[in-house]
């Protein structure tokens, strides 16, 4: 279980998440959905702790990453492509992971023999190519046999097989009963994977349903995902304050760019989501409570052959 | 439709979670990572060992062309002083690659999953800094005895030849290896403090090369005796002291500060910034 609440990041005057809150839940593929540079990546990223929202809280099976108490068993994340050494090997990437997690050292070459990277373990990381490198990322995912799971992009990169791969990952680690957010912008391709959706647009929630639902009367997940984001769009370029630099001219369609996030947002709330001063960050930090080593689910470590039935 | 989904209160999630024991990771398990990804790049024994040779090297040349001194200088004479002479060459790679193991990890984005694994980002960089120091530790006495040992068998025949027996011979010889390990841990700091390669080997650089050689220039020893290559060779490296200078150990007492500093500023950024480099700049 995912739970964000009024979630809210600026980078300077730009903002990329805005007030966001949704929950995600274990058994199914939720989907994460919206234009580039609606904030899903950012989103991603406060969910791990990576970046530290302005306001509001994400919260994993209701504590704050950084309060996990084993994070790589608990929760496994691909978010970028490439967040290895170039210069170190898949094993040893994964195996000082395993040692920071305290996973047992087998599970290496299992998550590799899954991914399908056991050729190339000991070679040098840098030299992989962008499909092979998100199988390094997925392989780090599930290292810990985590019961959530975030991917962010997962299909980038790769060849037929490996989205029909990806695939295949994604429903069945959500069959097993595992928290997945999976974030994609396309559409096609979530339209096939995901059972829920979460549709962000200029770091605003602007549907959380079912797939099944967002196409009911018979259109298009497509149809239903432009109405959407095409409805958020309204604000496009008004008002956009001159000292900016923007006009309407820089909103000009496809104006999904962060520019247009910009010229919306300063019509939108002038004032309200100027980010607070770090001590304020702080105190927020500290309201959230912190829960005590609340004992884990105690299942026992699946094995490896459980890994590799997902993939057939 | 688009209300966000109540928030209900937190229910363990699915049942494939794996149980530790009831304990939490901590620095065992920080610092277990961290000397996988120090020993597993190619470039750390390749520089480690480059150091050390040239450490060796040039003790061995130095006290090649150490003559016996004058009776006017002969109170001053320290070949001690001399076979260490490497040591200057030797903080800059280890320096470097303390800064490296930090920056490294912002170069190739790797920083995310480190701190994936190990939220806690002060815990990151004292493993990071206990695993290196020690290394660097290791390391930096290891060559600076072996420097010794070949230098003083260069040593001209004529030439008093120094001695663990020799008064504030051994602490020379042990505190210029300590020193390496110093220069590394503020290369960690600095590397954590700046996250960017060249801005933090130009400080690095700065702190140890230029400026007390500028300082050095306009005002003498009053200030330039407080950086940590004049410590190096004037407090610590040192069977005799130096004039002027600070004592061998208020100079090891300095560096081990500097050293505690550029590793808390380092801590305090890495807690603070967002993990990209350049996102949140605005903060």
């Amino acid at each position: 279980m995912i739970e964000v609440r009024n979630l809210t990041k600026a980078y300077g005057r730009t903002v990329a998440v805005d007030a966001l809150g949704f929950e995600v839940r274990p058994g199914s593929v939720t989907g994460f959905l919206g234009p580039n540079g609606s904030g899903k990546s950012t989103t991603m990223r406060m969910i791990m702790g990576l970046d530290r929202p302005d306001t509001g809280e994400a919260r994993i099976g209701g504590r704050a990453y950084r309060d996990l108490a084993w994070p790589l068993r608990e929760v496994g994340a691909l978010l970028e492509a490439r967040t290895f050494h170039p210069g170190r090997s898949a094993h040893h990437h994964l195996a000082a992971l395993a040692a920071a997690g305290g996973i047992a050292s087998r599970r290496v070459g299992e998550v590799l023999e899954t991914v399908g990277l056991s050729a190339v373990a000991h070679r040098r990381a840098g030299k992989y190519s962008l499909g092979t490198a998100q199988r390094l990322g997925i392989a780090a995912a599930l290292l810990g046999d985590p019961a959530v799971l975030l991917f962010d992009e997962p299909v980038n990169g790769l060849d037929p097989q490996g989205v029909r791969w990806i695939r295949n990952l994604m429903r069945s680690l959500a069959a097993e009963g595992r928290t997945v957010l999976l974030s994609s912008h396309l559409i096609a391709e979530m339209a096939l994977t995901a059972d829920h959706l979460v549709v962000i647009g200029r770091g605003r929630l602007l549907a959380d349903t079912t797939v099944r639902e967002l196409t009911r009367g018979g259109g298009s997940l497509e149809e239903a995902f432009f109405r959407l984001t095409g409805g958020s769009a309204e604000y496009r370029g008004t008002g956009a304050d001159p000292s900016a630099g923007l006009t309407e001219a820089d909103c000009a369609p496809p104006a999904t760019g962060p520019a247009c996030i910009r010229a919306g947002r300063m019509a939108l709330t002038p004032t309200g989501s100027a980010p607070g001063p770090p001590s304020d960050d702080r105190a927020a930090h500290r309201e959230a409570p912190a829960p005590g080593q609340r004992p884990h689910h105690g299942v026992p470590r699946r094995g490896s052959a459980e890994h590799e039935e997902r993939h057939s | 439709m688009t209300s966000p989904a109540p928030a209900g209160p937190a229910s363990p999630s699915a049942p494939a979670s794996v149980g530790g024991p009831a304990e939490r990771y901590g620095m065992r398990h920080a610092a277990r990572m961290e000397w996988i990804k120090l020993r597993s790049l190619r470039s750390t024994p390749w520089a480690l060992l480059l150091s050390a040779a040239a450490m060796v090297a040039m003790g061995v040349v130095t006290m090649a062309n150490t003559r016996a001194p004058s009776p006017d200088k002969a109170a001053a004479f320290d070949p001690t002083n001399n076979v260490l002479a490497g040591v200057a060459v030797g903080q800059l790679v280890i320096g470097v690659l303390g800064v490296l193991f930090v920056t490294g990890e912002y170069a190739s984005g790797s920083i995310s999953s480190t701190l994936a694994a190990v939220p806690r980002r002060r815990l990151v960089l004292a493993a990071k800094a206990g695993v290196f120091g020690a290394l660097a530790l290791a390391v930096g006495e290891a060559a600076v005895l072996l420097a010794f040992l070949a230098g003083r068998a260069a040593l001209h025949k004529d030439v008093a030849h120094p001695s663990f027996d020799q008064p504030g011979v051994l602490r020379a010889v042990l505190l210029a290896g300590a020193y390496l390990a110093l220069i590394g841990l503020m290369g960690v700091g600095l590397g954590a403090l700046t996250r960017h390669t060249a801005s933090a080997i130009g400080v690095l650089v700065g702190i140890v090369f230029v400026l007390p050689v500028l300082l050095a220039g306009l005002t003498g020893v009053r200030i330039a005796k407080y950086f940590p290559t004049m410590i190096a060779g004037n407090s610590l490296a040192v069977a005799k002291p130096v004039a002027d200078m600070l004592s061998p150990w208020t100079g090891f007492a300095v560096l081990c500060l500097y050293a505690v500093l550029a590793l808390c500023a380092g801590g305090a950024v890495l807690v603070r910034r967002d993990v990209r480099v350049g996102a949140g700049t605005g903060h």
